[in-house]
C-alpha cells in the first residue's frame, strides 16, 4: 500500500470526513530537503469531519498528528493540513514557498 | 528532564517569541520554516531564531517537548502556538496579531 492510500485509510477511518483529499505534492519539491526519487515525501490534507467541530486549531492538528504519527515518524517529510469542521469555510493549506 | 530538555525551557521561557526553525530567519532552510519567518517579519515581531538543524538532539528534543511532530514550532510567552499550518491561517484570519497583543507582545517600532 503507498503511503498516500494509508493515509488516505486511516484518516478515514478515524474520522469518518465528509471530504477527504489526499494530495502528493513530492513533486514540487524535488532537490529540496527531503525529497526523494519515488516522491510520497510531502502531502497536502485537506479534511472536513465533525469530529472538528468545538477543536481548537491546535487540537484539530494534534488529532492528525496523532492518526498519522507513524507515517510522520517514517517516510513523510512534510504534511500540510487543513482541517476543518462542516460549514466552515474550506481553505487550502499552502504550500511552502 | 533531560539537560535538551531543560535547555529548551530555558528558552522558551526566558524570550517572549522563539521559532524553532530548520535554518536562521536570515537563511531559512525549508518552505514551511521559511513562511513563518516571512509571517513574524511582516508583523515587526521580535522573536528568537533557534536552528534545529545546528544539532540532532535538539531536533529530536524539540518534538517531544511540545509532543508536536515537526518543524517549524512557535512559542509565545512560554506557550505552544503551533507550527507553519496554524501560524498561517492565525496570520490570514488577522488572529495572529490579536494573540501577540493580548499577550502583550507589541511590533517593533
Amino acid at each position: 500500500m503507498s503511503i498516500k492510500a494509508r493515509i488516505e485509510a486511516k484518516l478515514a477511518d478515524a474520522l469518518a470526513p465528509e471530504q477527504l483529499d489526499v494530495i502528493d505534492e513530492s513533486h514540487l519539491h524535488a532537490g529540496h530537503a527531503g525529497h526523494r526519487p519515488g516522491g510520497e515525501t510531502h502531502f497536502r490534507v485537506n479534511i472536513v469531519s465533525t469530529t472538528f467541530a468545538g477543536q481548537s486549531r491546535l487540537e484539530r492538528h494534534r488529532t492528525v498528528n496523532r492518526i498519522l504519527a507513524e507515517e510522520l515518524a517514517g517516510g513523510v517529510h512534510a504534511l500540510a493540513v487543513h482541517p476543518s469542521a462542516p460549514g466552515e469555510e474550506a481553505r487550502p493549506a499552502g504550500r511552502p514557498s | 528532564m533531560s539537560a535538551m530538555n531543560e535547555w529548551i525551557d530555558s528558552q522558551v521561557k526566558s524570550n517572549d517569541v522563539v521559532l524553532f526553525m530548520k535554518g536562521t530567519p536570515d537563511f531559512p532552510q525549508c518552505g514551511f520554516s521559511g513562511q513563518v519567518v516571512q509571517i513574524l517579519d511582516y508583523l515587526n515581531v521580535p522573536y528568537s531564531g533557534v536552528n534545529v538543524l545546528a544539532d540532532p538532539e535538539l531536533r529530536d528534543g524539540i518534538k517531544e517537548y511540545s509532543s508536536w511532530p515537526t518543524i517549524p514550532q512557535l512559542y509565545v510567552k512560554g506557550e505552544f502556538i503551533g507550527g507553519c499550518d496554524i501560524i498561517r491561517e492565525m496570520f490570514q484570519a488577522g488572529e495572529l496579531q490579536g494573540m501577540l497583543a493580548e499577550k502583550g507582545v507589541a511590533a517593533a517600532a
